[in-house]
């Protein structure tokens, strides 16, 4: 199942956030969404998940999502958004129960996710008993759990230490080696987008427009963190980005 | 150049901890005075009865079967009213918290309600629903329910906002929303709310058993009142007493078995 974004714009009030966004979303990638903040990167992911309709516009699904998916657009949150009064056994049965699985399968599946998620041992713990990297591990299996078409990760690393964010990233690197998900993956942090990104779109400072779409040709798997070509990928991105981060930097101190 | 010195410490404070035995001990030493006072003649017969006859009187209640006689119908009238008025209370205020056009039309409501003495109300239910049973659980009811409305709802906006998203991100039912994320979301604020609803409810008890009842603690203490016998009427306020202590300690262990996620 394949995404596109057409000519979208959004507003809040008569604040224009987002202005004709257009972006195709293909199978089996990795679209990563930069800009400086405030641009509507956020803005543009609840859209595309339905969770926000947008001003004008409209984003279209193309093909079905296979059979076995429950949920085919599912988020991850950067506050991982786990209830805190259930185990993290019962946060992802959460996302099962509404739809007629039976116990075992059930089980079977909290089970695979947790495995692929490392998180075994910890099935029975409570949020509040896990770092801030278990928790998102959480959220990543709970999102797995649903077998999405496309997952839609909002800085899902943003409230993590740089050591937990560069293992998370490694994860979920494995983790789409292991079987290739669609994802669109929302940072301001250029190094993230470059290491995960197949397709990276820069957008400009609020309202946001798409300026340049960046395509990496280096496998996932072969990214390795001091990568010379990456950084220098690293470094185009941010000479993009310079002027209208210090420009969008300026403008909240009017606001 | 002075001398080289430690860092003063100034972070204390401000970290209340449990300290479980000064509570009784406040208990002690203000009835051990009470009764020192009372013994030496500090302190008029007339102005505040002996503890220890108070104790007396309270043993005689308990041997005699009294105790039991008035204690029960209370306690059926406090559980009655306060069950019912908890129940419809909470799903009133859930009602209130999710949908805008039920929030419009009650809150207004609730607030005209809410600082009615709900005593002055009492001849008014004793007509509606006649001087025995029914008026006594009716004023309780609505005696809790206005703080357990006022107390769920506000607990339901104060539910996170992204875990509701993330409900609906997931596709679940509206009905599992509730459920499973707004009703265990609130349940903190609904639990800190039934606690002022049943210390109201214990004193809309007395003020009902006051007014045309056989038995029950009120009764035993407006009998003991109009006849200035203090150390019944302070053994009835004791009972009373207790009585909130109780319920303020199940409410306690209900949030620790309930809210064991928290901190």
């Amino acid at each position: 199942m394949d995404l596109l974004v057409k000519q979208v714009s959004h507003r809040y009030g008569d604040l224009d956030v987002l202005q004709n966004v257009t972006l195709d979303i293909p199978k089996g990638k990795i679209v990563c969404l930069v800009g400086p903040s405030g641009c509507g990167k956020s803005t543009l992911l609840r859209l595309i998940g339905g969770l926000e309709q947008p001003s004008s516009g409209q984003i279209v699904q193309i093909g079905d999502p296979p059979d076995a998916c429950l949920n085919p657009l599912t988020y991850v949150f950067q506050d991982f958004a786990l209830l805190p009064w259930r185990s993290v056994e019962g946060n992802i049965s959460l996302v099962l129960e509404d739809h007629d699985i039976p116990g075992h399968e059930a089980q079977r599946i909290i089970a695979d996710v947790l495995e692929r998620t490392k998180l075994t041992d910890f099935r029975a713990a409570l949020p509040k008993q896990l770092s801030g990297g278990m928790k998102q591990r959480v959220a990543i299996a709970r999102a797995l759990a649903v077998n999405p078409a496309v997952l839609l990760l909002d800085e899902p690393l943003s409230a993590l230490d740089s050591q937990t964010r560069e293992l998370l990233m490694d994860d979920l690197l494995a983790l789409w080696s292991r079987q290739a998900f669609t994802a669109v993956y929302v940072t301001h942090n250029l190094h993230e987008a470059v290491r995960l990104g197949h397709v990276i779109a820069v957008l400009s400072r609020r309202p946001g427009e798409i300026k340049q779409l960046v395509e990496l040709d280096i496998p996932l798997g072969e990214r390795s963190p001091d990568d010379p070509a990456l950084q220098l990928h690293q470094q185009h991105l941010w000479d993009l980005m310079r002027e209208e981060a210090i420009a969008a930097d300026k403008e909240l101190v009017d606001v | 150049m002075s001398e080289p010195r430690p860092v003063k410490f100034r972070g204390g404070g401000f970290a209340p901890t449990s300290i479980k035995w000064i509570g009784p001990v406040v208990f002690i030493v203000l009835i051990g005075l009470l009764e020192l006072g009372t013994q030496t003649g500090i302190i008029a017969p007339l102005t505040l009865p002996k503890p220890s006859d108070v104790l007396a009187t309270f043993g005689e209640l308990w041997r005699s079967g009294q105790l039991w006689l008035h204690l029960v119908p209370s306690l059926t009238r406090l559980l009655m009213g306060a069950a019912l008025g908890v129940t419809t209370g909470i799903a009133i205020g859930i009602a209130i918290g999710l949908f805008s056009h039920i929030r419009a039309g009650l809150v207004p409501l609730v607030a005209a309600i809410f600082p009615i003495p709900k005593i002055a109300l009492l001849p008014l239910f004793v007509i509606w629903f006649g001087i025995d049973e029914g008026s006594k659980y009716a004023l309780i009811a609505l005696g809790t329910f206005t703080p357990t409305v006022v107390a769920t709802y506000g607990a339901v906006d104060n539910v996170d906002r992204s875990l509701i998203r993330m409900g609906q991100s997931f596709g679940l039912s509206w009905r599992s929303i509730v459920w499973k994320i707004v009703l265990p979301g609130a349940m903190p604020g609904i639990l800190s709310g039934l606690r002022i609803s049943l210390a109201i409810g214990i004193i809309l008890l007395v003020a009902a058993e006051m007014l045309g009842a056989e038995h029950g603690i009120g009764a035993y203490i407006l009998q003991a009142g109009s006849l200035y016998d203090l150390e019944r009427l302070f053994a009835g306020v004791v009972i009373l007493s207790l009585l909130g202590v109780t319920v303020s300690a199940v409410i306690g262990h209900l949030e620790r078995r309930i809210l064991r996620w928290r901190s």
